[in-house]
């Protein structure tokens, strides 16, 4: 048995996006400075990317929340990369993307509201940002919600801090956050 | 509890391969680019209403196999078509054969469609079933002598 060419492969997937019968679209970006970064898009807007695409877990994932009709396909996360190269590049200090956080509890909207208010280059920390929100005490509760920002770089977790300035953490690891930092010319 | 609904990038990339095979045998190597497309659009506009994720081969290489006959029958010349319902070598059809399986269990119905509307060997169904030729063989003659009985025929 034959695979199936690439040009019929990549046929299927472009005619499936545009139909619109995809209730996500993935790609998976292998080459940025950052490392592969694998990108679902909805009819809604970007609804993950993800610093660890393994795919298997992430098609599951995808499918639970959003509906089974998973698929990858480049033509629908074009805007994205585009946009991400160019925030790379230094070039882009903010982004016009449609976000979808349907999946995201209530409160976590909420926190993500906020953060995307963050503007490039500077920094906050979990404390403030918990009182942007409306809830002063839960500094702790805002790092669960940055762990689990579902739309790392393009709402800019990276740019949330300890208190006393330290890096804390960071779903993709410590060292994106300061990569990502350091891209943006904030002091650390 | 039936297995649940893969991803449908799992699925198109377990079968994408073996669909395309079955259409280049049974299509010719030139239709088969275009139907193979028509394939698993078909499946993906159905995809969120199946209900479990059991016999997703026999399902789409039933999907290709309705595609292919519906092709050839509209490529066919419209004389040829006066005679009544276009049926080869005497099988039924697909659309005729697929009302009168209506209820047999999942699996025989499968056989019977894929053997006798399809003109599928026992070696593929068994495949498509994701069991053997063997089983196949059995389902299928199972289904068909279950339908004898329903039509109230003798054996």
């Amino acid at each position: 048995m034959s695979p199936v060419p690439a040009p019929l492969d990549e046929r299927f997937r472009a005619a499936a996006a545009a139909e619109g019968l995809l209730d996500v679209a993935y790609d998976i970006l292998e080459d940025t400075p950052v490392g592969p970064l694998l990108v679902g898009v909805t009819d809604r807007g970007v609804c993950r990317i993800a610093f660890d695409p393994e795919p298997e877990r992430r098609l599951e994932e995808f499918a639970r929340l959003y509906g089974p009709r998973v698929l990858r396909s480049a033509r629908p996360v074009d805007r994205v990369r585009s946009e991400l190269d160019e925030y790379f590049a230094g070039r882009r200090h903010g982004f016009d993307l449609e976000l979808d956080l349907r999946a995201a509890p209530e409160f976590h909207r909420r926190v993500l509201a906020e953060l995307a208010r963050v503007e490039y280059g500077h920094t906050t920390t979990y404390g403030a940002l918990a009182a942007r929100a409306g809830a002063p005490k839960a500094a702790r509760a805002v790092g669960t919600v940055m762990n689990r920002n579902p739309v790392p770089i393009v709402l800019p977790c990276h740019r949330v801090v300890g208190a006393n300035g330290s890096l804390t953490g960071y779903g993709g690891g410590l060292d994106r956050k300061e990569f990502l930092l350091r891209l943006e010319g904030g002091t650390l | 509890m039936p297995a649940a609904v893969p991803p449908f990038e799992t699925f198109y990339a377990t079968h994408c391969d073996e669909v395309l095979s079955f259409l280049r045998r049974r299509a010719g190597r030139e239709r088969a680019d275009d139907l193979f497309q028509d394939t698993f659009l078909r499946a993906l506009r159905a995809y969120d209403r199946l209900e479990h994720g059991e016999h997703l081969r026999a399902w789409v290489l039933t999907i290709a196999g309705r595609l292919v006959i519906d092709g050839a029958r509209r490529e066919r010349p419209q004389s040829e078509l006066t005679d009544g319902p276009a049926v080869e070598d005497g099988r039924p059809p697909f659309e005729e054969l697929a009302p009168l399986t209506d209820g047999l269990p999942p699996k025989e119905r499968a056989a019977v469609v894929l053997r006798y509307g399809y003109d599928l060997g026992y070696d593929e169904i068994g495949t498509a079933l994701g069991s053997t030729e063997q089983a196949a063989r059995q389902a299928a003659s199972a289904g068909v002598r279950r339908l004898r009985k329903e039509k109230g025929d003798t054996p």
